[in-house]
């Protein structure tokens, strides 16, 4: 360890150093937390493969629903499974966003990692980053194979319109990471965090039309969803799958809606500490 | 400033060169919570390349003074400057600068030792690598094993090695061997003797009297968030005016006053203790004694003298501030 020139202008130099701008070590950070992720293998398995099990389970144990609908109006001759397919993107982001994240957040301020980073150059706010990041690519990777499996196994059709498809995932992604957010700033213990997450879980996916698809929802609850995190999502995804309906304007208003109000609740209420 | 002999820094005494170069300077410090004042006026400085110890009770203001050095809490008052800035500034310089291992304060469950020092050197503008500093903790072993599969010493070694990962000039080293067993504390003071060899300042906060008394140049003791005292050990655990106490016992059939020993005037106090007495005197106390006693042919059946030690010194401090209250 050096022990020359105390006062030598070493940080100094570092800071304006055009590479070290930003967070030095963001990305070490990342990659640390996507290998500590793989370690944990129920979250894994929850983000990854679920939606996939999910959707290959319900195409084989429900009767009917791999059988083209009949006098189903603009949806006759597509399958229920094929209604299904969008969901699942959103089972993906749904476990991710308030299963995982949170729990992971809260857990690491209750261990007092946030703490521990805080008294180095990295900002604690790298934290939300990795993990967001994390969370991301793990949610990505299992909404393509959920996509891929239901294509490849189940006949289901690609998406018609990839680019309102492209534009709807970053706004679905943020509603439900805003909620995510606010739990894992606010709870204390990752447990609480969790299973606060999971009661907020199964309203959003059943509103994205998990037990009835999107379509065969009543009018007025099909409103209610549209106006729902993961609702109006779910909805849009399904507008770009099949190129039945209008651009999801209503839809995309929600979502933004919702993605602003929850990080700017976030922002406020984070507790580092 | 441009030290001609930063080599030397570990083996001059540390106290002579105090006030040349501090590396941290703290003035009239003050911080309340919503309802307590854990810090109410605390003043010091450390020198470069000292070990500076901070000692109190639990919840005397160790922890809260360290932290607010450390930049982890704001102060409500006074001065604070940690290598020439203030910290609140110019929260970078001391960043890149000051390593700390913080109480309670655990890692990831998952990652493993090599991990973490790597991904904690990738913070650092001129990291120390983290292999090395794996040898030196004594944790190439553990290298690859998960954080919550190591033992209690194991963490508290990463923690270090953590701390001192961007090669800081400052380490702040909270509780640092809580919870470890006698050997791996000895192991870890070794350590921390090394790291100060290799030029790094550092701050040891903690609330064992053997650790501070072996292991620091100055420190400083703080009781209900006020200095107590302030020095070296020799400085603290010396008698004040230069007071020496012994016991003394004698063969049956003498008191101290059937010879004549309460009537010497190196002698200012005799109490009762046990099976002998316990006498108080000048700095020339016991020969004085020993010398009376041999004139007139008696042979103590026991002497024991006793130096203060800093638990002692430590008792006597806190019980002093109660009692005013």
């Amino acid at each position: 360890m050096s022990t020359t020139a105390p006062t030598a202008p070493r940080p100094l130099a570092a800071r304006t150093l055009p590479g070290r701008g930003g967070m030095p070590g963001l990305g070490r950070l990342v990659a640390t937390e996507l290998r500590l992720f793989t370690r944990d293998l129920g979250s894994v398995f929850f983000v990854v493969a679920f939606p996939t099990v999910l959707l290959v389970g319900m195409a084989l144990a429900i009767p009917g629903m791999r059988e083209p609908l009949q006098d189903a109006g603009p949806w006759t001759g597509l399958k229920a499974v094929d209604l299904m397919t969008p969901t699942m993107i959103c089972v993906a982001i749904a476990t991710a966003g308030l299963t995982s994240f949170p729990t992971y957040l809260a857990g690491y301020r209750e261990r007092g990692v946030l703490r521990r980073l805080s008294t180095t150059p990295m900002a604690p706010q790298g934290v939300l980053v990795a993990q967001a990041s994390v969370n991301l690519i793990w949610l990505l990777i299992g909404s393509v194979t959920a996509v891929a499996v239901a294509v490849l196994l189940l006949d289901v059709p690609l998406p018609r319109d990839w680019g309102l498809l492209l534009l709807t995932l970053p706004l679905a992604i943020g509603s439900v990471f805003g909620i995510g957010l606010i739990l894992g700033g606010v709870l204390r213990k990752a447990s609480a965090a969790g299973g606060i997450g999971m009661l907020i879980y199964f309203p959003l996916l059943f509103f994205a039309g998990l037990w009835t698809p999107v379509p065969a929802m009543p009018e007025a609850l099909q409103t209610l969803s549209t106006w729902m995190p993961l609702g109006g999502a779910s909805q849009a995804m399904t507008t770009a799958w099949f190129g039945v309906g209008d651009f999801p304007t209503e839809q995309f208003v929600s979502m933004g809606l919702w993605t602003v109000s929850t990080f700017t609740i976030a922002v406020k209420v984070f507790r580092w500490r | 400033m441009t030290t001609p002999t930063t080599a030397t820094t570990a083996t001059t005494s540390p106290t002579a060169q105090r006030h040349e170069d501090p590396v941290i300077r703290v003035q009239h410090l003050r911080k309340a919570y919503r309802d307590k004042v854990a810090v109410r006026d605390v003043s010091f400085e450390v020198g470069r390349g000292e070990i500076f110890g901070i000692l109190g009770a639990n919840g005397a203001g160790k922890s809260t003074t360290v932290e607010i050095v450390a930049n982890l809490r704001t102060a409500d008052g006074g001065r604070i400057e940690v290598l020439g800035v203030d910290p609140r500034r110019d929260p970078a310089h001391v960043k890149n600068r000051v390593g700390v291992q913080l109480q309670e304060s655990t890692l990831q469950g998952q990652i493993t030792p090599r991990e973490a020092l790597r991904l904690y050197a990738a913070f650092y503008p001129d990291p120390e690598d983290p292999e090395a500093l794996l040898q030196l903790l004594g944790l190439e072993e553990r290298a690859d094993t998960a954080f919550d599969d190591l033992s209690g010493g194991q963490k508290q070694r990463l923690s270090i090695a953590l701390a001192l990962v961007g090669r800081p000039e400052i380490a702040i080293l909270d509780e640092l061997t809580t919870g470890l067993d006698p050997q791996a504390r000895r192991d870890t003071w070794g350590l921390i003797e090394r790291v100060r060899d290799s030029g790094v300042t550092i701050v040891l906060v903690t609330h064992f009297m053997d650790e501070a008394e072996r292991l620091c140049d100055r420190l400083m003791v703080i009781d209900d968030g006020v200095v107590a005292a302030l020095g070296t050990p020799a400085e603290l655990t010396a008698a004040p005016d230069g007071r020496r106490t012994f016991r003394l016992a004698l063969p049956p059939g003498h008191s101290p006053a059937s010879l004549g020993l309460d009537a010497l005037p190196e002698v200012t106090d005799i109490t009762p203790a046990g099976a002998g007495w316990t006498f108080t005197g000048t700095d020339r106390v016991l020969p004085a004694v020993v010398v009376a006693l041999d004139g007139q042919g008696v042979v103590p059946d026991e002497i024991q003298t006793r130096t203060r030690s800093l638990e002692d010194v430590f008792v006597e401090l806190v019980t002093r501030t109660e009692e005013k209250i």
